[in-house]
């Protein structure tokens, strides 16, 4: 793989270095093949030698380096090149064009949330000074000038910490709409208003204390809720920067140059070496090779590459050089188009909106007349005077107010989430809980999530003899099949001169004769197009070819597995993209009745919008790039982490691990979830109805009414965390 | 009663400037890369050079 380098060749690095004000240039890179620290240290150790680089640091969450250095902007390439030596892939990361905002709100809400926290903090210190004197005797002088200091944290406070509401509620008004955060907004302002008018008049009450407390249990929410759902980012940032790899291309005078993939137009020429990734659909003219497809088919198995086979943007060149012809490039390419249908699947699971918005949207509306009612009612027909008639109307706003219900939800995901990822579950989309829990079907992919997704030796009648032999060939080749077959025999001597020929198999000349290993073309046998399965032949000289079959065999328990969930009354069904032999042969040695096998990721889809359209609600079970359109398309998906990124994004979850049990797992906890869910709602109600009644009857004042929300509040946390102790009941381990 | 005109300017003062401090750590991104620092700490940085 020593041709891997030239990869990073730097035609387009300079467009994405940037000059920086104090004469230094800077690059942000994402970095492929980053896993732990030692990563990171191998990476910075070797960018400390480089000359005149100021920063060279790699972040490890987000995968990406941050470069700094003093000099020409073409020195870009050496600092790439020295991360390419050391064996990782670095593709140029535009922040211009990747700008999420995402991390921008998620910072945003956190500086609100301190702010909030410290004001809360205060003003309740001063409020107990204040309370406490009443039953004293604190002059009215020294109330006034505790209620001038509260006044003094809290509206700046306010003005900072309730942006977030405040916007969205103007964004939902000039839209002609209300939402949660009106209530919320109005609440704060009259409440703070109010105060300040008390204050300025030498009055005895004030709630400063009652808005800020407000804000702040209201952030606590909104940021775990935004936390669960911004876990997804990176990977989709990553796919998008897969576009921007250069490709060589051949030139009619014969040059080679290296050019942008959408620089490249059809009917052009370019090279792909060994280790490369095809950026563009094209069709092999000179070469022979092995193709790993796994992206775009999920399927592990190299696919053989000879001249007029078509390969697709996004596959990796496994064993030897190609020349290929462009037949497509940019938005016509196989992985443009499945992007393409994985973002129309997203749009459509995008319009399912959270239990908590759907209760948002009639409950607000209710809560505004309930408050102008009480105000109303007391102005009109009693003879207070609209400052008492106005408090009274700001304790049913804070009492109405959401609390209990912005956390019904946001915290019973937060500990299932925690929960779930104690066992090797990450949970990516805040809504997969709920549409979890309504699961009444259960498509699985084949390859890679029914299976191991890696080859296996078939272990019948082999004599260990040519097996010792086949694997100390097997160990010169990083084939996937003699990679497999060294597992299969770990001791193995390696035999000295093994030649790899790309495409075709591993070769030994011993005093003997030849040794071959590989293909059955390789070693000289008759084709037979009925052979089952991936296959290896050793031919050695002295005695008869032998077979190695491979299979790729299920996970260990998913049989077990999906007889659980076919008894739980669920309906189970196989989709591959695979040859239709192996798949029965799954489906029948696991027991799922109904199959479809030759399935391309339109099919898929094709097939969850036909059950979905039968009113079924679909858990989908898949890996690679070709079920990411069906993931999205699916009510809800999961994934297993062996999978590559890019499906990872797609799914709703992702699992670790050999085991297929993280699926019952899952479901398990998604019920038990929504059960919690739907608790913690009628709690928020049960003490709605109770206390909206004494609130309108000016029976509590804004004070109480705030103790009374974050009560409220307090006993949906506890309830919710029920969830993190018992163990659900058929999902042990 | 006087002590209090010196004590709520200070405990204000504490406060905000522990808030400085968290905004400060916010904004100069020590929790841009939990992952990383946790790592980083195992570095042993005299080993070689």
């Amino acid at each position: 793989m020593a041709s891997l380098g030239d990869t990073a060749a730097a035609v387009d690095l300079t467009a994405y270095t940037r000059a920086q004000d104090d004469g230094e240039q800077a690059l942000e890179l994402i970095v492929e093949g980053l896993h732990c620290g030692g990563c990171v240290r191998r990476i910075e150790t070797a960018l400390a030698k480089q000359p005149g680089l100021s920063q060279g640091r790699v972040n490890l969450t987000t995968r990406r380096l941050a470069l700094r250095w003093r000099g020409a902007a073409a020195q870009a390439a050496d600092l790439a090149q020295a991360v390419e030596d050391l064996g990782y892939h670095v593709v140029p990361y535009d922040p211009e064009r990747l700008r999420s905002g995402d991390a921008q709100a998620e910072k945003q809400l956190l500086r609100a949330l301190a702010v909030a926290g410290f004001a809360a903090g205060n003003v309740m210190l001063l409020s107990i000074a204040v309370w406490a004197g009443q039953a004293q005797d604190m002059g009215p002088a020294t109330r006034g000038l505790l209620h001038w200091f509260s006044a003094l944290v809290a509206l700046p406070a306010i003005a900072y910490a309730g942006q977030p509401f405040f916007r969205s509620a103007l964004a939902a008004l000039k839209a002609g709409q209300t939402n949660m955060d009106l209530p919320i907004s109005l609440a704060v302002l009259l409440a703070a208003g109010v105060s300040l008018w008390e204050t300025a008049q030498g009055g005895p009450h004030v709630y400063f204390e009652a808005a800020v407390g407000l804000l702040f249990f209201l952030l606590i929410g909104r940021y775990l809720d935004r936390r669960a759902r911004g876990k997804a980012r990176g990977a989709a940032e990553r796919l998008l920067a897969l576009e921007n790899r250069p490709v060589t291309a051949l030139l009619p005078d014969g040059r080679q140059t290296r050019l942008p993939a959408d620089q490249v137009h059809a009917g052009m020429t370019v090279l792909v070496a060994a280790g490369e990734r095809i950026a563009v659909d094209a069709r092999v003219r000179t070469g022979e090779s092995e193709l790993d497809n796994s992206l775009i088919s999920g399927e592990s198995l190299p696919v053989p590459a000879r001249p007029g086979d078509p390969v697709f943007a996004g596959t990796l060149n496994l064993a030897a050089p190609l020349t290929l012809e462009v037949t497509a490039v940019g938005g016509r390419t196989l992985l443009a188009e499945i992007v393409r249908l994985m973002e129309l699947a997203e749009q459509r699971s995008a319009k399912y909106v959270a239990l908590a918005d759907r209760v948002a949207r009639l409950y607000a509306p209710l809560v505004h007349s309930l408050a102008l009612l009480t105000f109303l009612g007391w102005v009109l027909f009693t003879d207070t005077p609209w400052q008492m008639a106005l408090l009274t109307a700001v304790a049913v706003l804070i009492i109405t107010c959401p609390c209990a219900l912005g956390l019904a939800v946001p915290v019973v995901q937060v500990i299932a989430s925690g929960r779930l990822l104690g066992r090797g579950i990450l949970l990516k989309s805040a809504t997969a809980l709920e549409r979890l829990a309504t699961v009444d079907t259960v498509v699985f992919d084949k390859t890679g999530t029914l299976t191991e997704g890696r080859p296996e030796l078939h272990d019948a009648a082999l004599e260990p003899e040519g097996l010792a032999l086949a694997a100390s060939l097997a160990g010169a080749s990083r084939h996937p099949l003699a990679q497999a077959l060294l597992r299969a025999v770990p001791v193995a001597p390696l035999a000295e001169g093994v030649q790899e020929l790309p495409g075709r198999g591993l070769l030994l000349a011993s005093e003997a004769g030849e040794i071959r290993l590989g293909s059955r073309r390789w070693c000289g046998l008759p084709e037979d197009e009925s052979a089952e399965g991936p296959e290896l032949w050793l031919t050695a000289p002295g005695s008869a070819p032998r077979r190695f079959a491979f299979l790729d065999r299920p996970r260990a328990d998913a049989a077990a597995v999906i007889a659980t969930l076919k008894n739980r009354g669920l309906s189970v069904e196989l989709l591959s993209g695979d040859r239709p032999a192996p798949v029965a042969g799954i489906a029948e040695q696991l027991g799922i009745a109904k199959w479809q096998a030759a399935c391309s990721p339109a099919d898929k889809v094709a097939h969850l919008e036909s059950l979905r359209a039968q009113g079924r609600r679909v858990l989908m079970v898949g890996d690679g790039l070709n079920d990411a359109p069906a993931l999205a398309a699916a009510s809800v998906s999961l994934s297993p982490s062996s999978a590559i990124d890019i499906s990872q994004t797609a799914a709703d979850a992702v699992f670790q691990g050999r085991s297929l049990r993280p699926v019952l797992e899952l479901l398990e906890v998604a019920r038990r979830a929504e059960n919690l869910v739907r608790q913690n709602l009628w709690l928020a109600f049960g003490y709605n109805a109770l206390t909206i009644p004494l609130a309108m009857a000016a029976l509590v004042t804004p004070l109480i009414a705030a103790i009374a929300m974050s009560a409220s509040s307090l006993v949906v946390i506890g309830n919710a965390l029920r969830l993190g102790r018992a163990a659900p009941a058929g999902a042990a381990r | 009663m006087n002590g209090m005109l010196f004590l709520i300017p200070i405990a204000l003062l504490l406060g905000l400037i522990g808030l400085g401090a968290f905004l400060w750590s916010l904004r100069s991104g020590q929790y841009d890369d939990l992952d990383g620092a946790a790592e980083r700490i195992l570095f042993d940085d005299d080993e070689d050079s």
